[in-house]
């Protein structure tokens, strides 16, 4: 079979690290392992910066659209790397014919995304491509931001350890089922909203409260499924979930019995998982409770000192499995 | 959740686990023959809950797994054409044909969709009446009758761009070659879904002519782990017979408007399966007044199906002869990535679940 790209590639899952490490990373020198920004040193103080493309269909779903997607999901990039999120540039490339009170209101949804976050939209590009060459509406938001001092290690995971607990923000899995039940083309549908949110000010609230957070990450494509592993690769440690404590919405559990979907491979856009030193949980989910953008935290699972790099999942009957990397098309284009 | 939840009681499962580990006599084989078991058996960690006596095995259970290459490769050639729209549940985007798979053929910008079910299909007949509109007919007694709905309301609705290329099969004949192939069981975890439609009497031949347990079993925890329990009872009393713990779904003669609805749409052929061959009488394909949606008759097409890797074991593994790890390619040259046979691709094939799953330890 003749090697193309095809929509697996940017699932989030194994074939599309393979894609960037086989075809990127090395052509372009870049340093292992990839974090969700690339922490720069500019000046004597350190910069975190990062970029992302949002192909979302349809471009307006339950709790969102593609526009607040682009701020929210570049803000969550830089405040998982221990930065204070500053400066968002945007980039659209929209298809001939598109309507100009769509591209306002979408405009509209980023410039109040952004001013919730306190990131400062300052530079952008358009381009305009013919009928049928994009699908509406494509953006590209990059972002900068401070790395605060005593928070540089956060993206790097150096300082995971076994014993460290898991902890994520709320129930996973809402932003994918929302797109699904918003798209035309399925007869799904489904009062599920999209959980897409800026966790900065969360993120804050923690990292200032508890100086033991020893790793973030957004949880985006693939799910927790992706980011488990991939925190697995980097460190070589096992990490082990407990099924009952994954906090899923009844809804989204029903949409996933019913789809053949595994919540844990859902992708989210306000979620984050936190992994923190034994001891400093309670606290943070203290904090997390009083944010809006953390209702229903839970601590999901901990670290292991052996099983090497597998992630385990301690299923509801007692049982145990191994939670692989995405492989394949999970659902395209859902941010 | 209602109806989830009281099937996944960790206590209940750990009780049912204890009175299993208590009732074991000798060792035990038992084969599941649904692809929606093999899944779920290895979601739940069921292996881990079980005695060493007691061991499962995957039967031709999953409907992408036990597709013939040609079939893919069918598909693929249908694909190329530029009047056609082929519709397909996503399971079979991945699996190889001969030369490419439909995920490969939609990258390089085939018109193919997924759907989630015939009338999703018909519906793209419907609103595309310029283009020949082919589903992929899959899958067993569970789906048969929702394509032969499908096909009936084509009829009603007068939509003539609507085709189905039929891989549909029926489940007792490949229980009864497994069973004349000498495949040592001890009993069978009967598809609850297949049963559904079929009722539990379509089994009755295997206590009758083969003497072996069968137990209709559903597909949460505690329904696996009594269907497991009733099955080693029937072995230890010697009294094989066909019993249903799916009693929340199934009864013994199912559901009387699928199976005159597949009755009425379908006629039966000898259908080949991958790893068995040709089983007589065990395929699906539309009858001779609803021929004119049958892609195969209306548009034929040719295709140079190449042989199997001489090393893929997914035929023995779809009898019963061998496990996923005896094969030489098993999570070397074969894995979810790059599947050298369908076993590896579908979610219910038992080298997909077994590759997950066999890393654990």
């Amino acid at each position: 079979m003749k090697d193309i790209i095809t929509l697996g590639h940017g699932s989030g899952g194994k074939q599309m690290h393979d894609l960037i490490k086989e075809i990127f990373t090395g052509s372009f020198g870049m340093p292992e392992p990839l974090t969700d920004s690339a922490i720069l040193d500019f000046t004597g103080n350190k910069l975190a910066f990062t970029t992302d493309s949002y192909v979302v269909d349809p471009l307006f779903f339950p709790g969102g659209n593609i526009g607040k997607l682009a701020v929210c999901g570049t803000v969550n990039d830089l405040a998982v790397s221990g930065a204070r999120p500053l400066y968002l540039s945007a980039s659209f490339i929209i298809e001939e014919g598109f309507p100009f009170a769509k591209l306002s209101e979408i405009a509209a949804s980023m410039a109040e995304e952004a001013h919730k976050a306190g990131i400062k939209i300052v530079t952008g590009d358009t381009k305009v491509v013919e009928k049928g060459k994009c699908d509406g509406l494509f953006i590209t938001t990059s972002g900068a931001g401070a790395v605060l001092p005593g928070r540089e290690h956060i993206s790097s995971g150096k300082r995971i350890r076994p014993g460290d607990k898991l902890i994520i923000n709320g129930p996973p899995g809402n932003h994918s089922i929302a797109v699904l039940g918003a798209r035309k083309d399925l007869s799904f549908t489904t009062n599920v909203v999209s959980d897409c949110a800026a966790l900065n000010h969360l993120i804050e609230s923690v990292c200032n409260a508890c100086d033991e957070i020893h790793f973030m990450r957004d949880v985006t494509r693939g799910g927790l499924a992706a980011v488990l592993n991939e925190i697995a690769g980097i460190t070589g440690m096992g990490m082990s979930v407990d099924e009952p404590s994954v906090p899923v919405d009844d809804p989204v559990r029903g949409a996933c019995e019913m789809l053949g979907f595994d919540p844990l491979y859902l992708a989210n856009e306000g979620k984050v998982l936190i992994i923190a030193g034994a001891g400093s949980e309670d606290k943070i989910l203290g904090i997390m409770r009083s944010d809006p953008a953390g209702t229903r935290p839970e601590i999901i699972g901990e670290v292991l000192s052996g099983e090497k790099n597998h992630v385990i999942l301690n299923t509801v009957t007692g049982g145990k499995r191994i939670i692989d990397m995405p492989i394949g098309l999970q659902l395209p284009r859902i941010c | 959740m209602k109806y989830i939840d009281e099937y996944r009681d960790k206590d209940l499962i750990m009780k049912l686990a204890a009175q299993i580990r208590r009732s074991v006599k000798g060792t035990y084989t038992f084969m599941e023959v649904c692809g929606g078991h093999t899944a779920a058996i290895q979601r739940f960690g069921i292996p881990s809950l079980l005695p060493e006596e007691v061991k499962l095995i995957s039967g031709p259970g999953c409907p992408v797994c036990v597709t013939e290459k040609d079939f893919i490769d069918k598909a693929i050639e249908y694909s190329l054409r530029k009047d056609v729209i082929l519709t397909t549940f996503g399971d079979l985007m991945r699996v190889p044909g001969s030369f490419t798979s439909l995920e490969k053929m939609k990258s390089s910008g085939a018109d193919i969709r997924i759907v989630f079910s015939g009338l999703d299909a018909l519906k793209t007949a419907r609103i595309n009446p310029d283009k020949k509109v082919i589903f992929l007919g899959i899958g067993f007694e569970t789906t048969a009758p929702g394509t032969a709905v499908t096909i009936k309301s084509a009829v009603i609705e007068k939509i003539s761009n609507f085709f189905v290329l039929s891989s549909h099969k029926v489940m007792p004949p490949a229980m009864e070659a497994i069973l004349k192939d000498g495949t040592a069981i001890d009993g069978f975890i009967c598809p609850g879904h297949v049963a559904v439609i079929t009722g539990s009497s379509a089994f009755d031949f295997i206590p009758e002519k083969y003497s072996r347990g069968c137990v209709v079993t559903g597909f949460e925890p505690t329904d696996i782990l009594l269907g497991i329990y009733m099955l080693i009872q029937q072995v230890n009393n010697n009294d094989p017979f066909v019993e249903i713990q799916y009693k929340r779904a199934v009864t013994r003669n199912g559901n009387p408007l699928a199976k005159s609805v597949m009755q009425a749409v379908f006629e039966k052929c000898d259908a080949s399966w991958r790893g068995f061959g040709p089983i007589l009488l065990s395929g699906l394909v539309p009858g001779k007044d609803y021929r004119r949606f049958d892609a195969e008759y209306q548009i034929p097409v040719m295709v140079n199906s190449q042989p199997d890797n001489e090393l893929c074991m997914c035929g023995d593994i779809l009898r019963g002869w061998k496990t996923p790890e005896e094969c030489p390619l098993f999570s070397r040259a074969c894995n979810p990535l790059n599947p050298v046979g369908a076993c590896m691709v579908s979610n219910e094939g038992s080298c997909n679940t077994w590759y997950k799953y066999k890393l654990a330890k």
